[in-house]
């Protein structure tokens, strides 16, 4: 093999600028697809992360049917009494679990009383929702990170268009579950901006306060947010809380709980999965480059070689080392192309996170890119070309190799 | 028994809707250590003939047995192991391998058909860069040594295997007359020394001087056989119906 090998290289270098030239090329599209997946992952975690940790957290567990009706923010769909319990006993009992913080969702009236707009409010225990979603305090723009009873965090949308200030004094009026009205004061402790930016109507208030507003008699709960201590074993840890919930049914024998990854719950999924989209494209477009230039250069290398073939055939050379021969140099192609663009490309992923370039999501500016990519993604780029190199060289190869000895002699 | 029988071989070309026929009925048998030569003018056989010996194509009809086998059934890679196993090449252009070294191109069919173990093949490698006068150009490249070298190279490369049958299509037609002489000289002196049958097919009054045995092909028809003037006695016979 280490023969083959050898004449497959000196043959590669026989020919040394269209070998420069295909491996370039081979090394661009590699270096290409690199950054790229440094770049978008690096955008893609932080997306992810700012909505995973500052607002849905890793995966929630509702009453069945609750998200389905969602958009109305349902409070006869909460969870009550002896499920609650049920409840965070399996969580507390998980050792994937960091922490879960249980929230109260509603809508209500909010008033400066001289205007009133509408408002969704999220209200948590503040030490365990800060646990679980660490980085809500960062998207409390002004006034206090702290949240006590009677405070309310409110919207950037109402702050501006109402012109409420941190201080001041607002009421909120909600409807409660047997659909009578109840109001409650507050002091306004902070402005809290949407994840996306301004334009969300979503105010935080303590839980405590909320089952006050909505008179509930007992504790009451519309979700809980669970935070993992590796965010990597969401899909397997998903699966197993779906399957312990599934064994807690109602009178009825139904579930009486349902489990969602932020995944389902988030639009920015789709975003998230846009961009595996596009980097798949990307690498859709690697394979072609690789495919289209190493199978121009073999069928190149097996046209301008046909005397040799037709010599080395007559010696003896069976037809299977004709093809790896061939083979093997698309082979070489491929992992010169692939060494190179992995260097060059980890090079330029340094450059840039040296260069500490930055970029904007939502209302957070100056992020800065840290663009990385891993081992694992190296080593399948690396792999892909070198076998799609393999894969195009065969064609040429196996035509060499089927070539007629007598008829690839006379070839002028 | 001889090295080569043929009996009664034809071949026939198919273009296009004509049957062209190449061959018309050839026999003749060779006796091992022979220096033979095919002569004739162009469109005779020669090349038809020496192809089918070497196991390069297949006869239309007729039976040809080369060291004990009717290379007519032989498949595709079957021939390659035979030719690798019993026969050598020297072509008219050399066909060296460019990117081999001289050494390298003698090696190749040691080390790429037979497998010889390393230090077996060095030292036949090296017997013959000294027979064919060699050794001091052992690491240049064929775009570095002259056509007459070449040859040389193409020679040795030809008989490192030790094969019963070299065959030879024009071999000195790209060299000069002293060239010619010496590279001819060579192969008989390896016919000597390693009892290697030599065929050739030629239009080379040098070669076919040099010559034991010289069958004259005609319209793909065996014109009948003579000993040539260096005749060591009753190599070959032939005949064509």
């Amino acid at each position: 093999m280490g023969n083959l090998f050898k004449i497959a290289i000196r043959n590669l270098l026989r020919y040394k600028r269209r070998t420069i030239l295909t491996a370039s090329l081979i090394t661009l599209g590699v270096v290409f697809v690199l950054a790229f997946i440094a770049v978008s992952g690096s955008f893609k975690n932080m997306m992810i992360s700012q909505i995973t940790d500052s607002a849905i957290g890793h995966l929630q567990v509702h009453r069945k049917g609750y998200v389905a009706a969602i958009e109305s923010l349902p409070i006869n769909l909460n969870i009550k009494g002896g499920a609650i319990a049920k409840l965070e006993t399996i969580l507390a009992g998980q050792p994937e679990i960091e922490s879960f913080s249980p929230r109260i969702k509603f809508g209500a009236m909010f008033s400066n009383f001289t205007e009133t707009s509408s408002i969704r409010l999220t209200a948590i225990d503040p030490e365990s929702e800060y646990k679980t979603v660490p980085l809500l305090p960062t998207r409390i723009i002004d006034g206090s990170k702290d949240l006590n009873r009677g405070e309310i965090l409110i919207p950037e949308l109402l702050a501006r268009g109402m012109k409420v200030k941190v201080g001041d004094t607002a009421v909120i009026v909600a409807t409660n579950a047997d659909g009578s009205v109840n109001g409650k004061q507050f002091i306004v402790a902070g402005v809290v901006e949407s994840v996306t930016g301004a334009g969300g109507r979503d105010g935080i208030m303590h839980i405590d306060d909320a089952r006050e507003v909505l008179r509930m008699d007992g504790p009451q709960v519309s979700e809980y947010a669970i935070r993992l201590k590796d965010f990597g074993k969401l899909a397997a840890f998903n699966k197993k809380l779906e399957g312990l919930l599934a064994k807690e049914l109602n009178q009825q024998g139904k579930p009486i709980f349902e489990v969602h990854t932020w995944e389902k719950l988030s639009p920015f999924f789709n975003i998230a999965r846009m961009i595996d989209l596009m980097t798949f494209f990307i690498k859709l477009m690697l394979i072609a480059i690789v495919l289209i230039s190493i199978m121009n250069v073999m069928i190149m290398a097996v046209y301008e070689r046909i005397r040799e073939i037709g010599t080395i055939a007559a010696i003896g050379t069976q037809p299977g080392k004709i093809l790896q021969m061939f083979v093997l140099e698309g082979f070489c192609l491929g992992v010169g192309g692939a060494a190179i663009g992995s260097i060059v490309g980890i090079g330029i992923i340094l450059i840039l996170n040296l260069l500490k370039l930055t970029y904007s999501f939502g209302r957070d500016t100056g992020i800065i890119l840290q663009a990385s990519i891993s081992p694992a993604d190296v080593l399948m780029i690396s792999a892909t070309v070198i076998i799609i190199s393999v894969i195009a060289s065969l064609q040429p190869a196996f035509k060499a190799s089927r070539m007629e000895p007598i008829k690839a002699l006379r070839h002028v | 028994m001889g090295l080569l029988k043929a009996e009664q071989i034809t071949k026939d070309y198919q273009v296009g809707e004509i049957v062209i026929p190449a061959l018309k009925g050839v026999s003749f048998d060779i006796e091992p250590a022979s220096f033979v030569s095919f002569i004739g003018p162009s469109g005779s056989g020669k090349t038809t003939l020496l192809n089918l010996i070497g196991c390069l194509d297949k006869p239309t009809s007729g039976r040809l047995t080369v060291a004990d086998t009717d290379v007519g059934t032989l498949d595709r890679k079957q021939g390659a192991i035979f030719r690798g196993a019993h026969i050598g090449f020297i072509f008219q252009d050399f066909n060296l391998l460019p990117v081999l070294t001289v050494y390298e191109n003698i090696e190749y069919p040691l080390l790429m058909v037979r497998k010889v173990p390393s230090e077996e093949r060095r030292k036949r490698v090296t017997a013959l860069l000294e027979a064919v006068g060699m050794a001091d150009q052992k690491d240049k490249y064929p775009d570095q040594i002259s056509g007459g070298q070449k040859q040389r190279v193409a020679v040795a490369r030809a008989l490192v295997t030790n094969p019963k049958l070299v065959l030879a299509d024009e071999p000195t037609a790209n060299l000069d007359h002293a060239t010619a002489y010496m590279v001819l000289g060579l192969m008989k002196k390896m016919r000597d020394e390693f009892k290697t049958t030599f065929i050739f097919s030629t239009h080379d009054p040098k070669i076919v001087g040099e010559a034991e045995t010289i069958f004259t092909l005609e319209d793909g028809a065996l014109n009948g056989a003579k000993n040539g003037t260096k005749d060591k006695g009753g190599k070959g016979h032939g005949q064509s119906v």
